[in-house]
């Protein structure tokens, strides 16, 4: 690890003009600290963020809000959350390992970057990192997107982010004009030229807080993930999924992937599929099929179009169930 | 990680290691884990993947399990730190280390420590935590020598002693 100053500022306005495309906000530390020690990160400054932004869980009439230094630990264990938001304490509980949900922050999880062995190795020059090709695209690909992909083929590492998206959360963040809010679906784009990363955040901005809209009584959710161990892995691919019934028939779903696109993907075809319809397993079938129509596997990275529809099935299936709620 | 210049702001770091209270030097890239093995001599927490991927250098920070490889020292300012070290109690073993030993639940030992913590995590919280309780605990250790089953056995020791 290259050696940093470190800043620990009294205010936030202090904060966010400690940083810029030199410096780093430090929070958990869980994936900064792993970019830096792997020289891909190498940042002058880092500027200790703990004592200053918003940590912990508070259900309001405005909807649930969660500090941006709200550890996952605190999200797997919060009863409001397990209560009203399952799709989020199932993500939170299925991420990383007990230690590192102990540091982790939610902030963080929505910032960290790819995990792309071929981004996370220092000798290897790639479009993400600033380079001219992706060595993905024709290489080692097993893990890679088939959804959204290109010229960055890397999935979006994280778990919570989609069942975030599905809840249809908004961020606040503060940066040098002041404080702004963002819908959680305009936060994450693409990677472009001329911007390679995973968010439209500025290096000068903070995540503050998130806030999820309040929900009905009825609203189920769930998150399912498939990983190549049982505990302890990245989402080879993972569905975040939220319900709202009226008998059998649906009155809202939301479907979001995570672990098969650059950036968390709301699957929005699976959504009509059954937006008004009556739960059944063929409508089911026919919103796992629309889920990945537009997939386009790369050599090594099939496997996850029939392994994303099961997903999308069974989380289904799981939610209508009569017996659950 | 030496070698290299550096920028410090020269402020010690006080914090709790095992119950007493330390000063620490270091410079801001310096990890927990290096502070740990290099200036305080603890060299129980192991280090070996350094990048959160095995669970050997576990400590309890607060009370709370985390990898002492993704903890800067300089952030555990008026902090309580417990390793290995600070485990047992008054010269005596805790009954965790005790059950490890009468359970064989260790072979090369390099994980061991780590096990431990995690372990010893979930037993300040939980008195008698069920099976599933201490394989979600355990779920953040990896034991190359594969003694999984011995140190499920220990933990379950422990619990039932
Ligand atoms: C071994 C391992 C396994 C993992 N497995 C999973 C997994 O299965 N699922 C999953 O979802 N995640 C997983 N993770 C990722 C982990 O959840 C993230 O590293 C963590 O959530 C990041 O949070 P942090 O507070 O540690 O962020 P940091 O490392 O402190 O920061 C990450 C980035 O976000 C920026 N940042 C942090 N907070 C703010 C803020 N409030 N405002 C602006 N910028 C900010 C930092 O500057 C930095 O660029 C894993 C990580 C490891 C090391
Ligand atoms: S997939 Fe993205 S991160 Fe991976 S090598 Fe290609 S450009 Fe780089
Ligand atoms: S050395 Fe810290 S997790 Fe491996
Ligand atoms: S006993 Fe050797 S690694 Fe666990």
């Amino acid at each position: 690890m290259r050696a940093f100053e470190y800043t620990t500022p009294s205010t936030i306005q202090q904060a966010v003009s400690a940083l810029g495309a030199d410096s780093r906000a430090l929070a958990g530390g869980t994936d900064l600290l792993t970019l830096m020690k792997a020289h891909i990160a190498a940042p002058e400054r880092l500027v200790n963020v703990k004592m200053l932004l918003p940590r912990g869980i508070e259900a309001r009439p405005e909807g649930l809000e969660i500090g941006a230094l709200t550890t996952l630990a605190e999200i797997e264990q919060h009863p409001v959350i397990a209560a009203g938001y399952s799709a989020l304490a199932q993500a939170a509980a299925l991420a990383a390992s007990p230690q590192i949900r102990n540091l982790a922050t939610i902030g963080g999880n929505l910032l960290q970057r790819p995990r792309c062995w071929y981004y996370r190795n220092a000798r290897i020059d790639c479009w993400l990192k600033g380079g001219a090709d992706c060595p993905a695209r024709e290489g080692e690909n097993r893990n890679h997107a088939i959804l959204g992909g290109g010229p960055c083929y890397a999935v979006h590492p994280s778990d919570l982010a989609a069942a975030l998206l599905a809840f249809d959360a908004a961020l606040w963040v503060h940066g040098r004009g002041g404080e702004r809010a963002i819908e959680l679906a305009d936060f994450f784009a693409l990677p472009a030229p001329e911007r390679r990363t995973e968010t439209v955040l500025s290096p000068d901005e903070l995540v503050l807080k998130l806030r999820l809209p309040p929900h009905p009584e009825e609203t189920r959710s769930g998150y399912l993930k498939a990983m190549d161990r049982k505990a302890w892995a990245f989402a080879l691919a993972g569905v975040a999924c939220v319900l709202r019934l009226s008998g059998r028939k649906i009155a809202h779903a939301r479907i979001v992937l995570s672990g098969v696109a650059p950036i968390p993907w709301r699957a929005r075809a699976a959504e009509r599929e059954l937006q008004g319809a009556m739960a059944s397993p063929d409508r089911f079938a026919a919103a796992a099929a629309a889920a990945v129509q537009e997939a386009v596997p790369l050599r090594h990275n099939g496997y996850k179009l029939p392994l994303t529809k099961a997903l999308v099935r069974q989380a289904l299936t799981a939610l209508t169930d009569p017996a659950c709620k | 990680m030496p070698g290299a210049p550096f920028a410090i702001e020269g402020a010690m770091t006080p914090l709790r290691v095992n119950g007493e209270h330390v000063e620490l030097d270091v410079e801001p890239r310096r990890t927990l884990l290096d502070a740990l093995r290099a200036d305080l001599g603890l060299t129980g927490a192991k280090k070996a993947c350094d990048m959160g991927n095995c669970g050997a250098c576990t400590v309890l920070l607060d009370g709370e399990a985390v990898y002492s490889c993704l903890v800067l020292a300089v952030d555990c300012v008026a902090r309580a730190v417990t390793t290995i070290e600070g485990l047992g109690e008054g010269g005596k073993l805790h009954r965790l280390q005790e059950a490890f030993i009468a359970a064989d639940a260790f072979q090369c030992g390099f994980c061991t420590p780590g096990q431990l913590m995690a372990l010893a995590a979930l037993f300040e919280r939980v008195a008698r935590p069920s099976d599933a309780q201490i394989m979600r605990a355990l779920s953040g250790n990896l034991c190359r020598c594969g003694a999984y089953q011995h140190i499920l056995r220990a933990a379950r020791m422990a619990r039932d002693r």
